[in-house]
């Protein structure tokens, strides 16, 4: 769907050069959501901006949908840009215009119909969730209604490719959290693909496929969520995941624990991806004569399923406890690693 | 009444010079809008990162704009009286002045349009390029309507400094209240004129900060 090439974008100054963007290559499948994440600085929304030629670059090709964006004319440039939509951190609405007149303004460039137009601003409003609020002037909005108004917009044109640039950097977690739900319900809807740009991992972790870290103008890291959230390879990754997860500190609680919890086995579960088996505990509970204590973990969702771990106490016939973790090794994804054998 | 408290007046040259005070002005306001607002553009669009980023037809601009600015009005009018001659025919009369005045005054409110468009929010022209608008969807679907209260109100102050002009030209033969003050109340040493005139210019003045500012207000979806 998107195939980038070499992609560079070099910024000059008096005094020096600098690479914003540095040789990038990337393939993006279509109807995916493709997260890169970076800290400020790293590159990622000059990077966004090379994908609609908002920033010319210096060299290297983008290619979306078979149409090579980086070799269109002004005017060619400008009709491919109808079919790529763009959310911005700020939402960038025009003020002096309503809801409706917002939304119907690349409609207006696309130069449809009037009355075409009004039946596309009303399915628009209905989509993201805005009815009522059609005349109301952005000012008037709180900053989540902005960002679905953006969103609408974006969408008007019915575009292939929808750019996120760091769009809900300016929003509270809750409106987070509600902007992102709408951007999988419309990736999954219309199958569209959607490349965001964030500095929050919980971002990534919630609605993205893919995810690329950016350092220093370079993708340092790329793949699966899952993957990287589960072997982050890079120091910078690492930091990212434990926004998410917190800090590990493990070495020390896991003795601790070991310390104040004399009885069973202690046995760390690494869930990674796991969709079938959310109810583990209370089967194994349910299913062998043992007793299971949670002692501490972190579980958190992604797009793949159910990523954390959890330490546990098990406590019962050894017999029991084995074949109780040995159905788990077996018969789900869930890692097991056991941290004291009873004795 | 007024003839009681204002023994020399003449009601009818009193409402002439009104109207012509009037007159000037309007005319000379729709002058300078045009000319103001394609000045402003230019300044805008050709300064550095602008989408017509040229240095030297912004440093031409900007000249033009800055001399005009320099020279004193009443100088100006002066200056102006061969121009004036071959464009309206006469040096007399309100029609007379309304060059002097258009000259004057535009490069005024083009400063007054370019900081307007300046305060446009640079996200919004990036959304609309991202959506593919060409130049001119921009400027007049963006940047003109995004800046159109400080384009109001930039105008209510080049319309109340246009009042101010057209009295200065109004001395020397334009007509209108100005006119009406010097040549009835000053020479004849009717002071009476002088002061009524003045309250004239000031209730006119009252008049275009008042509409103005209602304007803006109504504009300014914030």
């Amino acid at each position: 769907m998107i195939t980038i090439d070499g992609l560079r974008k070099i910024f000059t100054t008096d005094q020096q050069d600098i690479k914003a963007v540095d040789d990038l290559n990337l393939s993006i499948k279509e109807g995916e959501i493709f997260g890169v994440i970076g800290y400020s600085g790293a590159g990622k929304s000059t990077f966004v901006r090379l994908l609609n030629r908002l920033e010319e670059p210096t060299s290297g090709s983008v290619v979306i949908d078979k149409q090579e964006i980086t070799s269109l004319n002004t005017n060619e440039l400008r009709l491919a840009r109808q079919e790529i939509g763009m959310i911005f951190q700020h939402f960038n609405l025009l003020w002096s215009r309503t809801v409706k007149d917002n939304i119907a303004f690349p409609l207006e460039i696309a130069g449809v119909a009037k009355q075409e137009r009004e039946a596309r601003v009303q399915e628009l409003i209905d989509l993201v969730g805005l009815s009522g609020r059609e005349d109301a002037y952005p000012a008037q909005l709180s900053g989540g209604q902005k960002q679905r108004v953006g969103i609408a917009r974006a969408l008007a044109n019915r575009p292939k490719v929808l750019l996120c640039d760091e769009a809900t950097s300016a929003l509270d977690p809750e409106t987070t959290n509600s902007i992102l739900d709408l951007l999988v319900d419309i990736n999954q809807r219309l199958g569209l693909t959607i490349i965001l740009i964030t500095h929050e991992m919980h971002v990534i972790r919630k609605i993205c496929h893919q995810v690329a870290v950016m350092e220093n103008g370079k993708i340092v890291e790329q793949g699966d969520v899952l993957d990287v959230f589960l072997r982050p390879k890079q120091k910078v990754t690492r930091k990212f995941v434990e926004q998410v997860m917190g800090t590990p500190g493990e070495e020390e609680s896991i003795t601790e624990l070991v310390e104040a919890y004399q009885e069973g086995k202690i046995v760390k579960l690494h869930f990674v991806g796991e969709t079938a088996n959310q109810a583990l505990i209370s089967q194994l509970a349910r299913r062998f004569p043992i007793d299971i204590n949670i002692l501490q973990g972190k579980i958190t969702q992604t797009q793949a399923g159910a990523y954390g771990t959890l330490f546990v106490q098990i406590v019962g016939d050894p017999a029991e406890c084995s074949r109780a973790l040995a159905h788990v090794a077996d018969e789900t994804s869930v890692e097991v690693e056991v941290i004291r054998d009873a004795e | 009444m007024l003839s009681n408290l204002f023994p020399n007046i003449d009601v009818q040259d009193f409402w002439v010079a009104t109207y012509e005070t009037f007159y000037m002005t309007i005319l000379a306001l729709i002058g300078t809008v045009i000319f103001g607002i394609l000045l402003g553009l230019l300044l805008y669009m050709t300064t550095k990162g602008g989408i017509w980023e040229n240095k030297y037809v912004n440093w031409a601009t900007a000249a033009v704009v800055n001399v005009f600015r320099a020279i004193p009005f009443i100088i100006l009018i002066l200056l102006l009286f061969p121009f004036t001659e071959f464009v309206v025919g006469t040096i007399r009369g309100p029609n007379a002045a309304l060059p002097a005045l258009i000259i004057g005054s535009a490069p005024f409110y083009g400063r007054l349009v370019e900081i307007a468009l300046k305060e446009v929010d640079k996200g919004v022209v990036e959304a609309a390029k991202s959506m593919g608008a060409k130049t001119r969807t921009i400027i007049f679907k963006v940047l003109l309507p995004e800046s159109m209260p400080a384009l109001v109100s930039g105008l209510t102050v080049t319309a109340i400094a246009l009042i101010g002009y057209t009295a200065m030209a109004g001395v020397i033969g334009a007509g209108g209240l100005g006119n009406y003050a010097y040549y009835f109340g000053f020479q004849r040493r009717e002071f009476d004129v002088v002061f009524l005139c003045t309250v004239a210019i000031v209730i006119i003045v009252f008049i275009f900060q008042f509409i103005g500012d209602r304007i803006t207000n109504k504009l300014d979806k914030r």
